[in-house]
């Protein structure tokens, strides 16, 4: 019906975060150039960015299913569901259950695949220091 | 159909990915998290509809599963055409600004 707006909506909030962290990560990497801070914030944001794929994504193609069975069309309220009351009610609860379990079910994918990302690039990093020779420690 | 043509595309194009990986200039990985989100977007509704109809769900008609493969074909389709319009927008290997400036030039 129009369980694909919840997706959507949550795309936009984190369309709209991720550009701020990354001005705010372009301010602070003229502060604090070449500390390793600056890259694990640089790299969250581009983190932030798999999850704003994946939402607009599923929310586009989404809504490409939505017109296909006639229920988001080009004129006004946009939503076939949105003209009736009682259609109304249906719309909204739908999109209180499966638009947010959606929403939810994408954004606990993309936390999972930051976990393990970060996991490897910490792993990476301790491999690395221990490889560097005692002597370019000092 | 249509949740498994979607999961199709996003393991073909996370292989594509992989095989190119750390390299991306055709940003493939957009092209792959897009396809992903649909599909675990796709599983969910499928989740609520299973609820729903139980047994139905598995034996669907013959009609609906070739509108429903039609639709998953129509969304693949979309999301190479999405991909596209980010690729040469944000045009990695520098073709389309060395084509303009070249003719400015």
């Amino acid at each position: 019906m129009a369980c694909f707006i919840i997706p959507a909506t949550e795309a936009i909030v984190t369309t709209i975060a991720a550009k701020v962290l990354a001005k705010k990560e372009k301010d602070s990497a003229i502060h604090y150039d070449g500390s390793s801070e600056v890259v694990e914030k640089s790299r969250f944001s581009k983190k932030l960015g798999w999850l704003n794929n994946m939402l607009w994504g599923g929310s586009a193609l989404l809504a490409l299913e939505h017109v296909w069975h006639g229920e988001v069309v080009p004129w006004f309220p946009f939503l076939t569901n949105a003209a009736d009351a009682a259609d109304r009610a249906e719309m909204f609860h739908e999109m209180a259950t499966v638009g947010v379990s959606m929403a939810a079910l994408v954004t606990v994918t993309w936390a999972i695949m930051v976990l393990v990302s970060s996991r490897l690039e910490k792993r990476a990093a301790k491999m690395e220091e221990a490889a560097v020779p005692v002597s370019d420690k000092k | 159909m249509t949740l498994l043509i979607s999961v199709f595309a996003a393991i073909i194009a996370t292989i594509v990915w992989y095989k190119n990986a750390p390299k991306d200039d055709w940003k493939v990985g957009t092209l792959a998290l897009m396809y992903w989100g649909a599909s675990l977007m796709w599983m969910c509704d499928a989740i609520f509809e299973y609820a729903e109809l139980k047994e139905e769900f598995f034996q669907p008609a013959v009609a609906d599963m070739i509108n429903d493969s039609f639709l998953g074909l129509t969304v693949v389709a979309l999301g190479l055409i999405i991909w596209l319009v980010v690729l040469l927008v944000k045009d990695p290997k520098g073709v389309l600004r060395a084509k303009f400036l070249a003719k400015k030039n």
